[in-house]
């Protein structure tokens, strides 16, 4: 990687990602919730379920299905976001049920549905990312039984230096190469990607170089994601001693 | 009595009080132990040496066997279950219950302990009552209930409140003790389901009340040890 000191305009180093939040059980209605933030976007995520699916021909017989809704509340973006479905949070919804179906286990719930709310509270950049890790978070707290828990991040390049967890004004970055904005969703402990993309231009050796990166971050957002999930339980243990 | 415990979940808490068992809280995915002396139990699965979690929960060491105790999530329907439900429909055949999970229950006409007229169903079990009955099969497409056994029937009078239904075990504790104190203490009559509907019926408003506290208290506690000692301290307390 370059050896020269890179400069971002909120001092991290290149790889170095955004404090982060993270909090279970913030909607008491559902199965599960939690939310996650990467400095100032901020996702909640809600499951509810396993639950009977209608219209009943989308039931599956032999397992049961994931259905992932993501949107960017109104007053999330400067300027207001028009409420309701749109192309972009129809894609991102797609995606992100793509990136979290290898993670959970619906076999012993055929013909049912586990419904998966994701909103953007605040958005600068990686709302995807985040909402996937308050998601994975709260399918775990739904008590769905899981292989493992999800982490992700967007990585990108700004001219030619790899970096970690892009703000906005970094993803609007114009000089030399542009900006390049790589979202990644990973299985915490096994070696397994479950969400690759990319916008922007970028060189196949340096797409090498990113995956080796998402590793890294992946763990400091796995123990992030460990830490809410046993806070939930054992405050409540520390409270009674 | 009302009450009737489902032997599965009876197994499961005759370990959890035990004190030389070791707890941890897991998330799906952690390595719970290493070695090949261990056996994986329920909610848990072996790769190579490893013990992993398929689930949030209590991880378990009893003995060689290492088992997950989930204390969140929905109602998983197993035979034998008793659960709380109300009638939501009348057919031809049977009823249709609401029990809270993801498939349809249908109680058929025959599964009622004595004879009923089929244009008189409504006299037996209206629309909006509720009954606790037993899981008679689960399959595929839905649930069929069954109200021959002792204790089952419809719950005339009282109310019902829910309460995570992974907890159940532990709200009604090793062999009754937790649900038949709290009885004891309040002189209410309660039956608690498998699905998480718990249901009270007592003496005086705030008996009843007092039942529903020390519940929600049971199921909010749920990873405690020791904790029919700590109910009996919050019933010295709230005297």
């Amino acid at each position: 990687m370059t050896t020269k000191q890179l400069k971002r305009s909120d001092g991290r180093k290149a790889n170095e990602l955004r404090k982060m939040t993270a909090k279970v059980g913030v909607v008491p209605n559902a199965d599960g919730s939690a939310m996650f933030s990467f400095g100032d976007t901020v996702a909640i995520a809600a499951v509810y379920g396993p639950r009977q699916l209608h219209p009943q021909h989308l039931q599956n017989p032999s397992t049961g299905i994931l259905r992932c809704v993501y949107d960017l509340l109104s007053f999330s973006v400067y300027d207001r976001k028009r409420p309701g479905p749109s192309r972009r949070s129809n894609e991102i919804s797609k995606v992100t049920g793509w990136a979290l179906e290898p993670a959970v286990d619906l076999d012993a719930f055929p013909n049912t549905v586990i419904d998966v709310q994701i909103y953007i509270l605040q958005a600068d950049a990686g709302t995807r990312t985040a909402g996937i890790n308050a998601a994975s978070m709260a399918l775990a707290h739904a008590g769905i039984p899981m292989r493992d828990l999800v982490c992700s991040v967007a990585l990108g390049k700004i001219d030619k230096d790899l970096i970690a967890d892009l703000t906005k004004e970094e993803e609007d970055f114009k000089e030399g190469e542009g900006a390049t904005d790589f979202a990644i969703a990973k299985l915490a402990t096994c070696d397994e990607f479950s969400l690759l993309q990319m916008d922007g231009k970028i060189q196949p050796e340096k797409v090498k170089e990113i995956t080796k990166m998402a590793e890294e971050t992946c763990k400091e957002i796995y123990e992030v994601q460990k830490k809410a999930l046993k806070d939930v339980v054992e405050s409540d243990m520390e409270e009674k001693k | 009595m009302k009450n009737q415990i489902n032997e599965a979940h009876e197994a499961v808490e005759n370990n959890s009080n035990d004190s030389s068992t070791k707890r941890k809280v897991v998330v799906p995915g952690e390595v719970i132990v290493e070695g090949e002396d261990f056996l994986p139990g329920e909610g848990t699965r072996r790769e190579g040496a490893k013990i992993i979690a398929g689930k949030f929960g209590l991880a378990e060491e009893a003995g060689r066997v290492v088992r997950l105790i989930a204390i969140f999530g929905a109602f998983i329907p197993r035979r034998g279950n008793v659960v709380i439900g109300r009638v939501s429909d009348i057919t031809h055949a049977g009823w249709l219950v609401d029990i809270d999970s993801a498939s349809q229950s249908f109680l058929p006409i025959e599964e009622s302990p004595r004879f009923i007229n089929r244009n008189e169903m409504d006299q037996y079990l209206a629309i909006g009552d509720v009954i606790s009955a037993k899981i008679w099969t689960v399959k595929g497409k839905g649930i069929d209930l069954t109200l021959k056994g002792k204790g089952l029937g419809k719950l005339e009078d009282g109310f019902i409140f829910k309460v995570i239904p992974s907890r159940v075990p532990r709200v009604i504790g090793r062999e009754g003790s937790m649900v038949n104190l709290i009885k004891e203490k309040t002189g209410c009559n309660i039956t608690v389901g498998q699905n998480g509907w718990v249901w009270i019926k007592g003496p005086s408003i705030d008996a009843q009340i007092k039942a529903r506290n020390a519940v929600t208290l049971v199921a909010e506690k749920v990873h405690v040890n020791g904790l029919t000692e700590k109910v009996e301290h919050w019933f010295a307390e709230n005297e």
